[in-house]
């Protein structure tokens, strides 16, 4: 069994319309949950294999068209693009540091378009595929990498929260937004994003306790793509982190995380029980970090090519392609259409980040306070005078 | 036991560790990163294959946790060495810092020691996001309880380490992170001076620049600048921020008569606030100037492409040099 689920106590409040469909838990879940098998416990919700191959879940289904399986491959290959592109620019110096999402197209993309646009998405630093989904336009992202800001974009206008760097914090945060959403008896619901690492935060701690308490519309979306940076997951946890959960009274289900459809059909299912009424989910997401924790990182020093190689097998943009082609959902045509997209988005970020300006000093001062302050603006007053200091004795 | 003529100040770090956990079993090394990476500065480098996993100790990402279970050890006996990754991290740990580190020794009456050192990577100018260029000294040197201390060089960074282990007080000791590669002489036979006193980097006579950390060296070329226009300026390397040894200052401003303090942390109730206000008690009639200060503004650090207009460089610093003197 993946899903644990708490006693049904579904609230008249929300009833939103389910795009898949999840049965009920089994009434012996308590006992089975309480002498869990470990092999079972451990099994990964997969509607895809490695091999392209369409399998079923008992509690997980789904079924979409060939235009929206084409969709989530578009997005992976994008995402996957506009990833390495970032990469290249990092090592020519037009950022200063890139954290690549490689291999974790499916968890973000699976994850990302299983959410309606008045859900709201607090990412941590690495979900760009998520930002994709939103609607974010990528090169906002590059902003703060390549050191021109410290955000990029307005969270408001696509209900995509600031990426958040200190890990964990924004666990809470998204706890809080679903507190109000709760009270304002809105039928939204809210994703945070993490990693297997920020699972010993304090912070991710307090806001299982804090939602579970609230019973909170929110889901828990953990990516465990295996290491944070040179630490191996055992370094964080000794029990599978989707079992973390039941220990505060929501459910945690573990889901392949390089399986695009299971992570949307999973994500999905979380997403309606938070919205109607249900409370809020743990999600872990199965995956692997292919390439380093960030441009700055050498992960030669503490693992093995090997364990690298075993996931490429696993790769989540493959096993796609194969079903479409199996299928007859895609052709060579439409693939050659994605390539020559993905092409096009490349050449765009690389003008784009290369034409991306440098601040203007004095936006040192700028939205430090709504209301104003009256030492910022002594500091900006005698900085600019500085400043033209400079000027003048160029000048004469 | 050795001389090297030219050693990074990182390299000086871990080479004190290593002496450290030598001389003494209890000493443990512990924080995220720091075992197999050797930390993400490789300050830790070949410290967990030598003195393995027992007492170097890869953590869960967690820094409340790394603080709060070092005072846990460092009340049974041993001597943790913490590793918190960056400046901006050390945060999540700030209660466990500040609510029970500092104050343990004298909530027990002085009968429990709590010796943990807290190694924070701090300060800007290597281009990094956010949460990686912070000066927070001042938010830990105002707790009492906490010594700080922050060396500028590599023999200081040897030294200072290993008085900072050998202290039974908690000692926060900021690494001024873009100096990990700048490289200096280190004699390990030496006698070093004690932790708590400044040092005279620069002999002066017109003015007293007083910094820390990774603002010496820029003050020490300001010194150099000033030297071609005809100003004598002294470097005083404060070496520490809490305590903060006035006496060295006293002495320097009562030579100069004028004293600028230059931090990268924000002015506005920062370390220099501090020692304007005490020097100006206790050398206000040989002050020739009031005392100034250069150091960041009251803004959040800023995106790296503007760091350097937010770091106190050379300019500022001769900038504050000449309206010193112009009084
Ligand atoms: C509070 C805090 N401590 C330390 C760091 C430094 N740091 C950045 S990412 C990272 C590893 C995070 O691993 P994980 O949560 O598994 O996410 P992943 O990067 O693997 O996606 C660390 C230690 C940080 N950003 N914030």
């Amino acid at each position: 069994m993946t899903v644990e689920s708490t006693a049904a106590r579904k609230t008249t409040r929300g009833g939103g319309k389910r795009a898949t469909a999840k049965k009920a838990a089994p009434a012996k879940k308590k006992a089975a949950a309480a002498a869990p098998a470990e092999a079972e416990q451990d099994q990964l919700v997969q509607l895809l294999t490695p091999e392209g191959e369409r399998v079923e879940h008992p509690e997980y289904s789904i079924d979409l068209s060939a235009d929206e399986l084409r969709g989530l491959y578009r997005d992976m290959v994008l995402t996957r693009r506009f990833d390495a592109e970032a990469t290249t620019l990092q090592r020519q110096g037009e950022l200063g540091l890139w954290a690549s999402l490689l291999g974790q197209e499916a968890a973000q993309i699976g994850s990302g378009r299983a959410l309606r646009d008045d859900d709201y998405v607090f990412p941590t630093y690495r979900e760009h595929g998520v930002a994709w989904c939103r609607g974010v336009d990528p090169t906002n992202l590059l902003g703060m990498f390549r050191g021109v800001n410290n955000g990029g974009w307005d969270p408001n206008s696509n209900n995509f929260h600031l990426y958040t760097i200190v890990i964990g914090s924004q666990t809470l945060h998204a706890t809080g937004y679903a507190m109000g959403v709760q009270k304002d008896g809105a039928d939204s619901a809210v994703i945070a994003y993490f990693g297997d690492g920020a699972s010993s935060q304090g912070d991710v701690a307090e806001s299982f306790t804090f939602s579970a308490v609230y019973n909170a519309p929110v889901v828990f979306f953990c990516q465990n793509n295996q290491w944070a940076i040179s630490e191996p997951t055992e370094k964080q946890t000794r029990v599978p982190l989707y079992q973390r959960a039941r220990g505060y009274g929501f459910p945690g289900v573990r889901v392949d995380g390089n399986d695009v459809l299971a992570c949307l059909a999973v994500t999905k299912a979380a997403l309606e029980r938070a919205r109607s009424g249900e409370g809020p989910t743990l999600v872990e997401a199965f995956t692997y970090r292919m390439g380093a924790h960030t441009t700055s990182d050498d992960p030669t020093r503490y693992r093995r090519d090997e364990e690298r190689e075993a996931w490429e097998a696993k790769d989540p943009i493959l096993r796609l392609r194969t079903y479409l082609l199996n299928e007859g959902f895609a052709d060579q045509a439409y693939f050659d259409s994605i390539e020559e997209e993905s092409e096009a988005l490349g050449k765009r970020v690389r003008e784009v980040v290369r034409a991306m300006p440098d601040p203007d000093n004095m936006a040192i001062f700028e939205n430090i306070y709504a209301d104003g302050h009256a030492l910022v603006d002594e500091e900006r007053a005698q900085f600019a005078a500085y400043q033209a200091s400079f000027v003048d004795a160029e000048e004469n | 036991m050795a001389v090297f003529e030219k050693i990074t100040l990182s390299k000086a770090i871990n080479e004190s560790l290593r002496a450290s956990m030598e001389a003494d079993p209890k000493v443990l090394v512990m924080g995220e990163d720091v075992g197999k990476l050797g930390g993400v500065f490789r300050v830790t480098d070949g410290l967990q294959k030598d003195f393995g996993e027992e007492r170097v100790i890869d953590t869960p990402l967690a820094e409340s946790g790394i603080v709060g279970t070092a005072i846990g050890m460092a009340l049974r006996g041993y001597r943790p060495v913490v590793e918190i990754q960056f400046d901006g991290f050390v945060f999540p740990a700030y209660d466990q810092i500040v609510t029970q580190l500092a104050k343990m020794h004298a909530r027990a009456l002085g009968k429990v020691k709590v010796p943990v050192v807290i190694r924070i990577p701090y300060g800007g100018g290597i281009g990094a996001v956010e949460h990686h260029s912070e000066s927070p000294e001042a938010l830990f040197a105002h707790v009492a309880g906490l010594k700080c201390v922050s060396p500028s060089n590599a023999s200081d960074a040897y030294w200072m380490m290993r008085q900072a282990i050998e202290s039974d007080d908690p000692v926060i000791y900021f690494e001024p992170k873009r100096r990990y590669h700048d490289k200096g002489r280190l004699d390990t036979e030496a006698i070093p001076d004690p932790l708590h006193k400044a040092r005279v980097a620069q002999p002066g006579t017109d003015l007293t620049l007083a910094a820390y950390g990774p603002m010496v060296k820029v003050c020490l070329d300001a010194a150099k600048v000033a030297a071609e226009e005809g100003k004598s300026v002294e470097v005083l390397d404060l070496r520490t921020i809490s305590p903060i040894d006035f006496d060295a200052i006293q002495s320097s401003v009562e030579r100069t008569r004028r004293l600028v303090i230059v931090h990268e942390a924000p002015v506005f109730l920062g370390t220099g606030s501090e020692i304007a206000a005490r020097i100006t008690e206790r050398c206000f009639y040989h002050l020739e100037a009031p005392v100034l200060r250069v150091g960041g503004f009251h803004a959040p650090y800023p995106p790296s492409r503007l760091e350097d207009e937010y770091l106190p460089g050379l300019d500022r610093v001769l900038d504050a040099v000449d309206r010193a003197l112009a009084y």
